[in-house]
């Protein structure tokens, strides 16, 4: 393995990871806010326990969301001191807003998750309501990075290739910042709330409380299936911006070889770079000119317009396409079955299939999004700044980048492992038919001795 | 010293923010650490009670205290890019190392509070976060004392300006840049720091009498030994770093500043020794404050001796000036926000 192919993979790991639960860091907040907000308008405690339970949870896993994102910053000058050298001066400034998001975020979590007894109901709700719209600022901030790095602006070429006569705020708002920004909101939303919404599901198939989780899968759906609804929409949006601005990513993700009018969409199919062709894939005619631009007869660059050492892996970016949409669509459909029977005033938690159903695509928002940044990551190379600074020349000269690569991929499987077990343990203490009396310690940290 | 104000400009300013931010991770999350300490040397029939009392400490605030850190790497990559670069590179192990003890020292603070409530979870758990907790400020310490000896900067000057394959060979970059005798006592001497840190605050937080004198009696041997390493620090600099050895002896301000630190040294364990709690907490935290703040007369006006001056590594104007802009906004709503942080669980502590 190269070096550079470790730095990779190292910084796909701990991205992919970090995703996660910057996901459920963004989306819990809310689910949690809504049940407290539930029960301080109904008097029902069986609201309050709901968002303390959750609220146990998600201590665990924004813990786990802080110190991995904070792998991930210094991983920009311990993997790739080459981008931050160039890029810092402009993509500092989202960077820093970002941390304030984080700070406003970290204070009113420890208000909320530990401030149960000390700070009045409305003051708590308050923290609450903080707590998510800084999770989803912070999250906004971030991708306003990577939207840089995709399409970047703000900023004049002087020899050797520096940047000169930065304009950090134009650099915010380059041209996928505001695509990639809605798509990732929206993306948390659908992928947590879904998730929830599928794991209660299941709780109630298993004939686990009614009263908890019926109420559980209330919230969870409100958030999720609204969001997985539209995300469809909101990709196409994210299409059509890449089709304009990073026409080789598109042709990426479609497997699309030949500079064509009239391009076709293709369903499955597996790239081959060596014989610059995709083949086994189902071809809808005019399909890809048609969704990119709206347009039967518009012209789709293939990848054959550059050299070769300008196009991304295309099997992969392509492969990896065709799994969001394939999760995308499937969380769409069971998203609007569930509305169709809430407007027949049908109730959910009898319904069986739709249970299944909803606990069989519970993990695909998290596929998806997986796939989703593999598509924008894998798919700008060998750019880390698109057309301006190539993956190798931003990567550390420092040898042996397997040893930190292989520790850390080790580190997160061990971290990982740990957290899927104390979250199934969670879930269990949930199962019992009688719901136990709420614990009088804040949201259940022991009192140890006390 | 005119000549001093003269040269203070955009970046000397926005590294002087770094530093405030720097400041406050090591009062607050530096204590975090040293609780970890305590945790781990926890002792005699109290032993329980001691932990819960640090974790009962640590709990609501450590999340927000490790925030700290994070404004302070993105203030620099922001406005010294190169400088994070660098440090980034030639101090690519220590980093790592320090990253894994991060990590392993949050996740297992959670862990051991939401997971299973048997024993040999529990102690299991404890013990990686008390671990984690000490190797943690020792590489912070390292760190430190790589830079401020001009190590990195010298082992950054043997890689090519750009790319390319180094002339140096692995160790004399990535090695020696960090792993001697001064960096290392320098990581002892931030490790028996926070444990004073954390000690004495925690003589504070404590509600029973027999529990306050634990802590006390760690705070003053954790006092005496910070006090006894920063001594053998100065002793390694004459041999390892002349430059930095001769800037700490020769120059007045040093010499000053040293003779303030001592002082306020002296009136902490005093104070402790006398039982006046708040004011050694306030001393403390003075003297750690101003152990940082002696960095700035030492190296100025390197940022990275004897590679880059804060000014040659700064980002461009504009840059600086969205970046004090963004602080101070960000500043507006967050120290409000801090205090009420604070407050409501100061409020709480003395309830119980
Ligand atoms: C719940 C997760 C999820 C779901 C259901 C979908 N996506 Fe997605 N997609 C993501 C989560 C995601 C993401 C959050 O992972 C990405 C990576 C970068 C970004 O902005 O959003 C993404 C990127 C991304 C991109 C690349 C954007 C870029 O590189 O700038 C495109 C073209 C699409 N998506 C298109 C779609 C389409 C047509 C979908 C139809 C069903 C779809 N996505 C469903
Ligand atoms: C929004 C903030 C993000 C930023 C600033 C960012 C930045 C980077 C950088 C600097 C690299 C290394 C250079 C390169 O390979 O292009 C990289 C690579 C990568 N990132 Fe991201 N990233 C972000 C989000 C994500 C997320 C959430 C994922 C989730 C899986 C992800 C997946 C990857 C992958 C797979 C690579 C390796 C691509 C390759 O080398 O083939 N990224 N990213
Ligand atoms: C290169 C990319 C990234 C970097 C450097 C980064 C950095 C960080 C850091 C330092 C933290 C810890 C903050 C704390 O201590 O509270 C964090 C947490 C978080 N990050 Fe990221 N992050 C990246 C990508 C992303 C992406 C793509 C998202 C999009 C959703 C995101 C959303 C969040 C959220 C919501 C949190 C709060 C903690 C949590 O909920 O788990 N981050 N990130």
């Amino acid at each position: 393995m190269t070096d550079l192919l470790a730095a990779r993979t190292q910084m796909a790991l701990s991205l992919g990871f970090h995703i996660v639960f910057a996901e459920i860091g963004v989306a819990m907040p809310l689910m949690m806010v809504l049940a407290e907000w539930r029960w301080l308008r109904t008097g029902d405690a069986a609201w309050l326990e709901l968002a303390k339970r959750w609220a146990k949870g998600t201590a665990v896993l924004f813990a786990v969301g802080a110190v991995s994102g904070t792998v991930l910053s210094f991983e920009l000058g311990l993997l790739w001191p080459g981008f931050m050298r160039f890029a810092g001066a402009i993509i500092g400034m989202p960077f820093s807003l970002e941390g304030f998001a984080f700070f406003t975020e970290a204070i009113f979590l420890g208000v909320y998750l530990y401030g149960w007894n000390h700070v009045g109901r409305r003051a708590h709700l308050a923290a609450g309501a903080i707590v998510a719209a800084s999770g989803a600022a912070s999250a906004i901030f971030v991708v306003m990075v990577n939207a840089w790095m995709n399409t970047p602006v703000g900023y004049q070429l002087a020899e050797g290739g520096r940047l000169v006569g930065i304009d950090p705020i134009a650099g915010m708002r380059s041209p996928a910042a505001f695509q990639q920004a809605l798509h990732m909101l929206l993306a948390a939303y659908a992928a947590t709330g879904m998730a929830v919404a599928g794991v209660h599901a299941l709780m109630l198939l298993r004939g686990g409380s009614p009263a908890f989780h019926r109420r559980a899968l209330a919230i969870a759906l409100c958030v999720g299936a609204p969001a997985a609804a539209l995300q469809p929409l909101s990709g196409d949006i994210s299409a059509r911006v890449v089709a304009h601005t990073q026409p080789v990513k598109l042709a990426a993700l479609e497997g699309q070889w030949e500079t064509e009018r009239g391009a076709p969409l293709r369903i499955g199919g597996l790239p081959d770079a060596r014989r610059e062709e995709t083949r086994w894939a189902l071809q809808i005619p005019y399909g890809l000119s048609l969704l990119a631009f709206h347009d039967p007869r518009a012209e789709v660059r293939g990848l054959k317009s550059v050299p070769p050492d300008e196009r991304p892996p295309v099997a992969v970016v392509h492969l990896a396409f065709q799994v969001m949409v394939a999760c995308g669509t499937a969380l769409a459909l069971v998203a609007l079955w569930t509305g169709w029977t809430v407007l027949r005033r049908r109730d959910l938690a009898s319904r069986r299939r739709l249970l299944r159903a909803l606990s069989a695509v519970a993990p695909l928002g998290f596929v998806a999004t997986e796939a989703g940044w593999i598509v924008t990551e894998v798919g700008r190379q060998p750019w880390v700044v698109q057309g301006l600074l190539r993956t190798a020349d931003a990567v550390t000269p420092m040898p042996g980048l397997v040893v930190p690569m292989t520790f850390f991929t080790l580190l997160y499987l061990g971290l990982g492992a740990v957290v899927v077990a104390l979250m199934v343990s969670l879930v269990r203490e949930t199962s019992p038919r009688v719901v136990p009396p709420i614990s009088t310690s804040p949201a259940g940290i022991p009192e140890a001795s006390a | 010293m005119s000549a001093f104000f003269a040269s203070i400009g955009l970046p000397q300013i926005v590294a002087a923010v770094m530093l405030v931010a720097l400041n406050a991770y090591v009062l607050t999350g530096g204590a975090d650490f040293g609780g970890g300490v305590w945790d781990l040397l926890a002792s005699g029939s109290r032993r329980d009670a001691q932990r819960t009392l640090v974790s009962h400490a640590i709990g609501p605030i450590w999340e927000a205290n490790h925030v700290w850190l994070i404004v302070v790497i993105v203030v620099l990559f922001t406005a010294f890019p190169p400088v994070f670069a660098t440090l980034g590179t030639v101090l690519h192990i220590p980093l790592s190392l320090m990253l894994v003890g991060i990590v392993l020292r949050g996740s297992a603070f959670v862990f051991r509070s939401y997971g299973a409530r048997d024993d040999a979870t529990q102690r299991r758990w404890g013990r990686v976060f008390a671990i984690a907790s000490v190797i943690t400020p020792l590489l912070l310490g390292v760190i430190v004392g790589a830079i401020v000896s001009g190590r990195v900067g010298r082992a950054a000057a043997l890689l090519p300006a750009n790319g390319g394959a180094s002339t140096a060979d692995f160790s004399t970059v990535y090695m020696a840049s960090w792993l001697a005798a001064f960096p290392l006592m320098l990581g002892v001497m931030t490790l028996a720091l926070f444990a004073f840190l954390a000690a004495v605050y925690l003589t504070v937080a404590a509600a029973d009498a027999a529990l306050r004198e634990d802590f006390r009696r760690r705070a003053l041997v954790a006092g005496v030994a910070a006090l006894a390493a920063s001594f053998g620090a100065l002793a390694l600099a004459h041999r390892e770093a002349p430059w930095l050895s001769w800037a700490l002896t020769e120059t007045p301000i040093a010499a000053l500043l040293q003779l303030v630190v001592a002082l306020v040294a002296l009136l902490a364990l005093a104070a402790l020794w006398t039982r006046r709690w708040r004011l050694a907490r306030l001393a403390a935290a003075l003297q750690v404050s101003l152990i940082l703040w002696g960095w700035v007369p030492l190296q100025y006006p390197w940022m990275l001796p004897p590679l880059y001056t804060t000014h040659e590594a700064a980002a461009p104007r504009i840059t600086l000036e969205l970046l004090l802009w963004g602080l101070a906004g960000g500043s507006a709503i967050l120290i409000p926000s801090l205090i009420y942080l604070f407050r409501t669980f100061a409020k709480s502590a003395a309830v119980r």
